[in-house]
């Protein structure tokens, strides 16, 4: 397999309701990626989009097709993934692929959403269908109420009180909104406090408005190109170092592994033997935090932290710029936004502009390695993505 | 090849307060759900048994925030039930107070006491049956 490299990256802001559509946000970053590739649309070979409910939210089906005509990439293959809320970076996997097998020189991987013009109770039951739709949504079953769940397993398995528990949660939201406050392209560029998060009303019990991530509108893209088109086009090349991808099924079949998810440890494994890496050497890490809990069943999955650990590291600081892992520097998937297809390239964007130096006040110093982790339902669809700096 | 236990079937029985799971030939592993192989060995040979419908609390939630469509449920407990035949599965939990459970109820027995059937949406392809348990004196 050849090498890969990341290219140019675009991403729009990130926003509650926006008034352009799904093809239209995708268009906006895809450009960006690809001016930035010093590139035209012509040059570029194929595209895979992440995008989960464009059809439900704006009557739209293969977005991907009228995305390729519309940046004038006419005709070329394109692709629509699906993988729920880690669809964009099942996308950026294949794309990778597609380049490294030898097939394509030049791709373009990206996702689009716009999660928040349904409105919240539509947004609550589409996402619901990420879970088991036979099986555990007759129960009422929601994402905020799976993550609620693994809250109250991880709480009860690890001996840690209620109380003190929902204080380290909180801190998980407080240091994604410290981030968020410094990343322009953010759905919330705002602080908050422990306090706050913990005044929010009850979405489903342990988690309150603060511990969820939003519903969000935004797209994002980046350009993926053979390690020798690379070296013509950039002098601040990228390289993709690892993937993984593993499956899960529903959350009752994961039963004893749980609160751990059993296809990020799969997955993450892959990323981490193809790069030749072990979790501490990671400088920065994008992962999925869409609830506070899933920041902590992240960091441990994925070897950063022991199992019952993280609450404890995140207390510390050790998750924040300057700790043992810088995690989330863009304001993470809380208060970045979660424009679920988009998420997964998004946070692509963020790793490949701090590893090449280009996130102002919220830089990891010196980052030579980083990494994203995407979510897709319940553990049903987990990516990793390994980049190193050229 | 065709499924021993279809969710069509599966659905019907536990609307009749049956709760019907699989039991591999090969190996016995039990699983509550309907599947098509056997998650441990992968044979496709199954007796249909008839769980108890007993077990403890895994975890749970109380949720307040529900699907459009089931705003008039809330709030409700779901939650992961161990089964005293080994598998895990997602019930309601009813005789509580919805916004007054704790953490405590986890470890607690249960037993399944009726049925739930969620009517269905525009989505579903037709209505949903779960397991509503009680806590156990």
């Amino acid at each position: 397999m050849r090498k890969v490299a990341v290219l140019g990256v675009g991403m729009t802001k990130f926003s509650g309701k926006q008034d352009k559509t799904a093809v239209e946000l995708f268009s906006e970053a895809a450009m960006d990626a690809i001016v930035e590739s010093n590139l035209k649309p012509k040059d570029i070979q194929a595209m895979f989009i992440g995008n989960c409910l464009s059809d439900f939210a704006e009557g739209q089906g293969q977005p991907q097709a009228f995305a390729a005509e519309s940046i004038g990439a006419s005709n070329i293959p394109a692709n629509k993934n699906e993988g729920a809320c880690a669809s964009g970076s099942v996308a950026f996997r294949d794309a990778y692929m597609w380049v490294a097998s030898g097939f394509y020189d030049i791709v373009i991987a990206g996702g689009t959403e716009t999660a928040a013009k349904m409105g919240t109770p539509l947004a609550t039951r589409t996402f619901a269908m990420f879970s088991d739709g036979r099986y555990e949504y007759g129960c009422g079953l929601t994402f905020p109420g799976v993550f609620a769940m693994l809250a109250n397993l991880y709480a009860a398995k690890y001996g840690i009180p209620m109380e003190k528990f929902k204080r380290q949660l909180a801190q998980v939201s407080v240091n994604s909104h410290y981030y968020g406050a410094r990343n322009p392209k953010a759905q919330f560029q705002k602080e908050i406090t422990v306090e706050d998060v913990l005044k929010g009303v009850m979405v489903a019990y342990p988690l309150q408005l603060h511990d969820c991530c939003p519903f969000t509108d935004g797209a994002s893209a980046v350009v993926l190109a053979s390690e020798e088109k690379a070296k013509k086009l950039t002098n601040k090349p990228v390289y993709v170092a690892g993937v993984g991808q593993a499956s899960g099924g529903n959350l009752a079949s994961q039963q004893e592994y749980l609160p751990r998810i059993r296809a990020r440890e799969l997955a993450s494994k892959q990323a981490y033997d193809m790069a030749g890496i072990k979790p501490k050497d990671v400088d920065v890490i994008e992962l999925h935090d869409c609830f506070s809990i899933a920041t902590l069943i992240a960091l441990e999955s994925l070897g950063i932290f022991d199992y019952g650990k993280a609450a404890e590291a995140v207390e510390k600081g050790e998750t924040k710029i300057g700790g043992k892992i810088a995690v989330n520097p863009s304001g993470g998937l809380k208060a970045k936004g979660h424009p679920i297809g988009a998420t997964g390239t998004a946070q692509v964007y963020e790793i490949a502009k701090q590893l090449r130096g280009e996130c102002g006040e919220r830089q990891v110093e010196g980052a030579k390695i980083g990494m994203t982790d995407t979510l897709g339902g319940d553990g049903g669809t987990i990516v990793n993505v390994i980049l190193k700096k050229g | 090849m065709e499924h021993k236990l279809r969710f069509k079937d599966y659905n019907e029985a536990l609307k009749e307060n049956k709760l019907l799971g699989l039991k591999c030939k090969q190996c016995g592993q039990i699983s509550a759900s309907p599947r098509i192989a056997c998650a441990k060995c992968g044979s496709t040979d199954f007796d249909i048994m008839e769980l108890k419908g007993k077990g403890k609390i895994q975890t749970f939630t109380s949720i307040f925030v529900a699907p459009e469509g089931r705003e008039s449920e809330c709030p409700y407990v779901v939650m992961l039930v161990e089964l005293e035949e080994g598998p895990w599965i997602m019930g309601n939990l009813v005789g509580v107070e919805p916004d007054k459970v704790t953490g405590d109820i986890i470890g607690k027995k249960v037993k399944m006491s009726s049925t739930g059937v969620f009517s269905g949406d525009k989505y579903s392809a037709g209505d949903i049956a779960r397991p509503l348990f009680s806590l156990e004196n």
